[in-house]
């Protein structure tokens, strides 16, 4: 009891104080010269939001540049040392090329999935197609935890002879097999196949929305006047739907790309990055927390932000030609 | 997102994916075969059952006594539907940690939406209605931050909670929700203020409203939707975010529901009746808003989905 009364106290307090800072620097500036008050308000306004951008953001970004050209604990120089260092680092390269691989597979199998659900749903009964896709989409509201506890059930493992009460196990051995430790079988890279399932589970429903709302956008009269010229079904789709939703297919897969880049929770709850599953991000929190590699794990995290240069510039390109219009 | 040929960023959140209006409004009759209707209805129902067997399986097993959820598989309740059901999973869960990790979570999780929304909308108003030198690249600056990783951050951050004192706090943690959280409410609040007509604006400051007045009576009613689909999506975001509690908050009696499922995994990873159970304490409250409010729900996770 006293835990919540306290919980509510600090909720209370934490609301109530960005409130009352508003109201108390705009109270602070009314009370100046009318020249100065309209000079100084915009920065009333946008103020404490800048202050969190730059505290939070802009700051240790900056410093997280400088860090990575220090030693492990930010004490000397060391130039390039940490970024040829995890050039050579062969876990590093195993946790590059499953990323790669994350990058490949989740945005264009989410994609793809979105897509067919997406056009065969339309067909369906108002009802039906309501129903499917919030079954679809559901997966969207569970954590990353959440989901990896539901798989860590499906792919779950006890000796042989017992019953299998994980999903993959009891099918696979339905089938003849023996049980597998299956998060632990790294040949071809099936564990983190299995977990690049997941992420593909948790996605394919954000995929679907967004494509279902565009195909919804294409006009009925170029499906009519295809179908009048005799185009079959599979030719519409191909011909006609995907060219009018490729703008959105794109931005799609740049979304989906942008979050797998920076895939985390999953493999660290799951695996914890063994057996080959490792994950660039994973590897940031192992280098920050476990060996205490400071210079490493922040050279780790400006070649994340490298990564996203190019998103970021195509980002502010496009708001600058809306602006112009 | 929008679904117009825009950046990738670009988000509308009056139009997108709203699954109530679109499929009820939506054309429906379209001449498809009667087989094709029936292959396609065949094809999203299993694509469905795919989707939610492991969910359910989960779900079924939180309910099951200790001793049959590891020794028998969850399916085989269908047979016996009638046997070895049981709550004390939850009791265990709650009484140990989970229940005290759940409050911490909404402590977390309420100041962290509201003080990034209001900062935000002050700045949006700002952005959008008011003239002054550097808006145009502190705007820029915004929408350049929308898709930097997080992670590179948390160096020196780490060094500043250190010294200041407010590493496992719930101060602390609703500081860096507010701050990560920043880019993207500013930048989708903005765009959604911006587009609200000059003249509604230029009409109240006319009658001599102030600015402040103009954006509590005016701008706050009128950005609603924008509001509660920005603060949805935050709102999940920070109650499902582990990687942010992990660093700045850590276990202890702070710890919230995230963490404390993911230590569960760690420390009791084959006790299945605990972890089911944490799992779907960890749930409810996504799983609610998802139901309860599909609608901005899905407006807030399709405009916010880049962020982080």
């Amino acid at each position: 009891m006293l835990k919540v009364i306290n919980a509510l106290l600090a909720v209370v307090g934490g609301v109530g104080g960005i409130i009352v800072l508003f109201w108390a620097l705009n109270a602070a500036t009314e009370r100046l010269p009318e020249k100065w008050e309209n000079r100084l308000k915009p920065y009333v306004f946008i103020g404490p939001a800048m202050l969190a951008v730059g505290i939070f953001l802009v700051y240790p970004a900056l410093r997280t540049i400088y860090v990575s050209f220090l030693d492990a604990r930010s004490e000397s120089f060391v130039g390039l040392q940490n970024y040829t260092d995890l050039a050579g680092d062969p876990a590093l390269r195993s946790a590059v090329f499953n990323n790669l691989l994350w990058m490949i597979i989740v945005p264009a199998v989410s994609v793809a999935l979105g897509l067919v659900i997406a056009v065969l749903a339309d067909r369906m009964s108002a009802v039906g197609e309501r129903l499917s896709k919030s079954v679809i989409f559901l997966p969207m509201a569970i954590s990353f935890v959440g989901a990896s506890t539901i798989w860590l059930f499906v792919y779950a493992w006890v000796p042989g002879g017992q019953e299998q009460f994980g999903l993959l196990n009891a099918i696979w051995s339905g089938l003849g097999g023996e049980p597998k430790v299956w998060l632990q079988i790294s040949t071809a890279r099936l564990n983190t196949l299995l977990l690049i399932v997941i992420m593909i589970w948790l996605q394919a429903g954000f995929a679907m929305v967004l494509l279902s709302a565009a195909i919804k956008n294409v006009p009925e009269e170029t499906l009519e006047a295809a179908r009048i010229d005799g185009a079959s079904e599979v030719q519409i789709f191909w011909r006609v739907i995907i060219p009018q939703v490729a703008s959105t297919i794109a931005v799609v897969l740049t979304t989906i790309l942008i979050g797998v880049l920076k895939t985390f929770d999953i493999v660290y709850v799951m695996t914890g990055g063994n057996f080959d599953t490792d994950l660039v991000a994973v590897r940031f929190i192992t280098e920050l927390f476990q060996f205490r590699q400071f210079g490493r794990a922040a050279a780790i995290v400006v070649v994340l932000m490298l990564a996203t240069i190019p998103v970021m510039i195509y980002n502010i390109r496009q708001f600058r030609a809306q602006e112009a219009r | 997102m929008s679904t117009t040929p825009t950046p990738p960023v670009q988000t509308d959140l009056e139009d997108t994916g709203n699954l109530d209006e679109r499929t009820i409004t939506g054309t429906q009759p379209k001449g498809h075969s009667r087989r094709g209707k029936k292959f396609a209805t065949a094809a999203v129902v299993f694509v469905c059952a795919l989707w939610t067997v492991p969910t359910l399986g989960l779900l079924v097993s939180s309910f099951r006594n200790e001793d049959v959820v590891t020794t028998s598989g969850w399916w085989t309740v269908f047979a016996n539907p009638l046997s070895n059901w049981t709550l004390e999973n939850y009791g265990e869960v709650l009484s140990g940690g989970m229940g005290a990790a759940f409050v911490n979570s909404l402590v977390v999780a309420v100041p962290a939406t509201v003080i990034p929304i209001l900062a935000a909308a002050f700045a949006a108003y700002a952005f959008s209605w008011m003239r002054f030198p550097g808006r145009e690249v502190l705007f820029v600056m915004i929408i350049g931050l929308l898709v930097v990783p997080l992670q590179v951050a948390f160096i020196p951050l780490l060094k500043l909670y250190g010294n200041v004192g407010v590493t496992g706090t719930f101060l602390g943690m609703w500081l860096a929700h507010t701050g990560f959280g920043m880019p993207l409410a500013v930048y989708l609040l903005r765009n959604y203020m911006g587009s609200i007509p000059r003249e509604v604006v230029e009409s109240a400051r006319v009658d001599g409203a102030s600015h402040f007045q103009t954006f509590w009576k005016l701008m706050i009613p009128l950005s609603l939707p924008a509001l509660a689909a920005f603060a949805i999506f935050q709102f999940l975001w920070v109650w499902n975010d582990l990687l942010i509690a992990l660093i700045f908050l850590g276990g202890g009696e702070n710890q919230v529901v995230t963490l404390a499922l993911s230590a569960l995994i760690g420390s009791r990873g084959q006790d299945w009746h605990l972890l089911t159970a944490g799992a779907f304490v960890s749930m409810i409250v996504p799983m609610v808003v998802f139901f309860s409010l599909q609608r901005y729900f899905i407006r807030g996770l399709t405009a916010g989905s880049v962020k982080g």
